[in-house]
């Protein structure tokens, strides 16, 4: 099987700030491919490397069989993008648009077409072709993103952030196309998402942290691998629930959005000896079975949610340390 | 160039399109595919200026007002120094015909700003061509919808008493062009820099007043104190205006003296600049602004 994508001891730096520290992987052809992490992990320096909009500061990369620094320009006519930020031109129509596209990317003529009912016909927007960029709603827009990035027939197809903004009945709708797409196209995708959900659609996910990758396999094989139930309970006295556990159980908890959470085995068989044995008064109790919550939360210690939190502090800090740049 | 598929008819490649995926080779890179680009950037500006009427009317306005407003208003006063029979507003009618172009042409170049807010240009700078293409692309529309804007102030030439001769409309059409190709290179160049949009549009209206004002639209090039005809002589408008108002001149029946008092031609240190190179002047400002906006724009990721 021929590789889609090869990383190898990837790094990027701007200036002091690490933004992706060595990561190693590979995207085999036909493969959906996610990264899954907070914002800041370095999803999306990693994905402007592998589109050649930046350069990284070691290591190597290659798509579609071509190194993204060597040989820019065939990486480029081999990929598909579909940024986060939408980039169209809300003055054309969804045709101009693609038709723009065509003329950039040196679609042959005869070919386009053909090809541009074909892809508009994937995403449901033929028939509203005609009308200016500007009247389509933010998911029509983002499906005519996906088609326009289609459009040159490429090898690879990132999305960035694919679902990001819209709302959840869009978000659904967008992954009917794109898991529609992968039953019609001869493609590769690799896409970042920080929706935990989401990521259930890929192949295979790497879940990224701080510029490294924690952890890269199936998502089945990813939830499999930690075994244990997620228990959160919500009590009079959280602190001293913690300590009772810790010195009871041997059990380590953390406080995740207001509520004690920590993993057990078997964890319907476990609430009952918590219930006689907890000094302290227990509100409610949730056992969940492992989700990819729960494998981030085993891999880097915290909720997505806390991640993204805390990069949101840093950046914070960085920005007063620094002053606006 | 590969290509896998060659529709014998309608039918069938709605078929095909219902069918199996298209096959689609994105041939490699050459010239014929970057003049391509170039033209669909163009094409772009045309499509963009047709659906946007209110621009090429509010563009209007300006001229309009300093042709029969400020025109008319100091016509009675300036009189007294125009020889019988020229009308003021036929003397500043040239000038005031470069400012149509002016702001369409710069703001032209504006939506290079927009389009890198609003993400456009992340489309064009990602794609397999070279940046020249896009820039060159960028330059002739814009020089192509201000010289639309310039003609349309063209066929106003009647109410200021310039005649509608062809070959005068020939050839104040081209040094639109050309002042317009100039015009949009300079904002190319400025906007691979700028990045804000109010950065713009503040920079720019702190240069087209002065380069207008200074090129002697409005008054003759002649018996000027010295610092202002030094001024008048940088300005790389006057070598536009000029030739302009030599254009119309010649076709209006003046004598000769009245025509050299009013159309003196640019001088340095008494040297009478030919028109061919006063417009080659522009020529050249206007390829050299345009290399550096290619070379800025190489740079940007």
């Amino acid at each position: 099987m021929t590789k889609a994508i090869e990383v190898s001891k990837l790094t990027k730096s701007y200036g002091e700030i690490e933004a992706v520290r060595g990561i190693d992987f590979e995207v085999a052809a036909g493969e959906t491919f996610g990264f899954l992490g907070p914002n800041g992990a370095g999803k999306s320096t990693t994905i402007k490397i592998l589109c050649t909009l930046a350069e990284p500061t070691s290591g190597t990369a290659r798509v579609a069989g071509h190194d993204v620094v060597s040989e820019r320009d065939t990486v480029r006519r081999n990929i598909g993008l579909v940024f986060q930020e939408t980039t169209l031109d809300n003055y054309l129509t969804g045709e101009q648009n693609l038709r723009f596209h065509a003329d950039l990317y040196g679609v042959p003529k005869a070919a386009f077409a053909p090809r541009l009912r074909q892809v508009l016909e994937m995403v449901g927007l033929w028939d509203r072709r005609a009308s200016a960029v500007s009247t389509y709603s933010g998911g029509m827009q983002r499906r005519l993103e996906i088609a326009r990035g289609l459009l040159h027939a490429p090898r690879v197809l990132f999305l960035d952030e694919p679902t990001v903004g819209l709302d959840p009945q869009t978000r659904s709708s967008i992954w009917e196309y794109i898991n529609g797409l992968k039953k019609r196209e001869d493609i590769t995708i690799f896409l970042t998402t920080h929706y935990m959900d989401e990521a259930e659609n890929c192949d295979r996910i790497a879940i990224i942290d701080h510029g490294k990758i924690v952890a890269i396999d199936t998502p089945e094989a990813l939830k499999a691998s930690i075994g244990k139930d997620r228990v959160q309970i919500s009590t009079a006295d959280d602190e001293a629930a913690a300590r009772a556990l810790a010195e009871t159980f041997s059990i380590d908890s953390g406080l995740h959005e207001g509520l004690v959470t920590f993993s057990v085995e078997s964890g319907e068989h476990f609430v009952p000896r918590l219930f006689a044995s907890l000094p302290v008064a227990i509100r409610s109790v949730s056992v969940s079975r492992p989700s990819l919550d729960d494998v981030f939360m085993s891999y880097t210690g915290k909720t997505i949610r806390d991640a993204e939190a805390s990069v949101g502090d840093r950046n914070r800090r960085l920005a007063t340390r620094f002053g606006r740049r | 160039m590969a290509q896998d598929i060659a529709p014998q008819d309608t039918l069938e490649a709605e078929e095909l399109a219902l069918t199996a995926t298209i096959r689609v080779a994105v041939p490699e890179r050459s010239l014929r595919h970057d003049l391509r680009a170039v033209s669909m950037v163009w094409r772009r500006e045309l499509i963009r200026f047709r659906s946007d009427r209110l621009r090429a009317i509010t563009a209007l306005i300006q001229p309009v007002l300093f042709l029969f407003i400020l025109g008319t208003g100091l016509s009675r006063l300036a009189s007294h120094g125009l020889p019988a029979g020229v009308d003021f507003r036929t003397f500043i009618y040239p000038g005031v015909l470069a400012m149509s172009v002016l702001f369409t042409a710069i703001f032209s170049a504006a939506s290079i700003v927009w389009d890198r807010e609003f993400g456009f240009l992340r489309e064009m700078l990602v794609a397999p061509v070279r940046r020249w293409a896009i820039v060159v692309g960028k330059c002739l529309g814009g020089a192509t919808v201000a010289t639309f804007q310039g003609i349309i102030f063209l066929a106003l030439a009647g109410v200021a008493h310039v005649p509608y001769s062809p070959t005068l409309l020939l050839v104040l059409a081209g040094e639109l062009l050309l002042l317009s190709f100039t015009l949009t290179a300079f904002g190319v160049m400025m906007a691979a820099r700028i990045k804000q949009i109010q950065a713009f549009m503040a920079l720019t209206q702190m240069t087209v007043m002065p380069l207008f004002f200074l090129s002697g639209a409005l008054y003759p090039l002649n018996g000027l104190p010295g610092w202002l005809t030094v001024l008048t002589r940088i300005d790389p408008l006057t070598y536009v205006v000029s030739p302009m108002r030599d254009a119309v001149f010649s076709h209006l029946s003046v004598s000769p003296l009245a025509a050299a008092a009013l159309s003196p031609g640019i001088t340095w240190f008494g040297w009478v600049v030919p028109v061919g190179l006063s417009l080659t002047i522009v020529a050249v400002m206007g390829a050299a602004m345009l290399g550096i906006g290619i070379a800025e724009f190489r740079k940007t990721e």
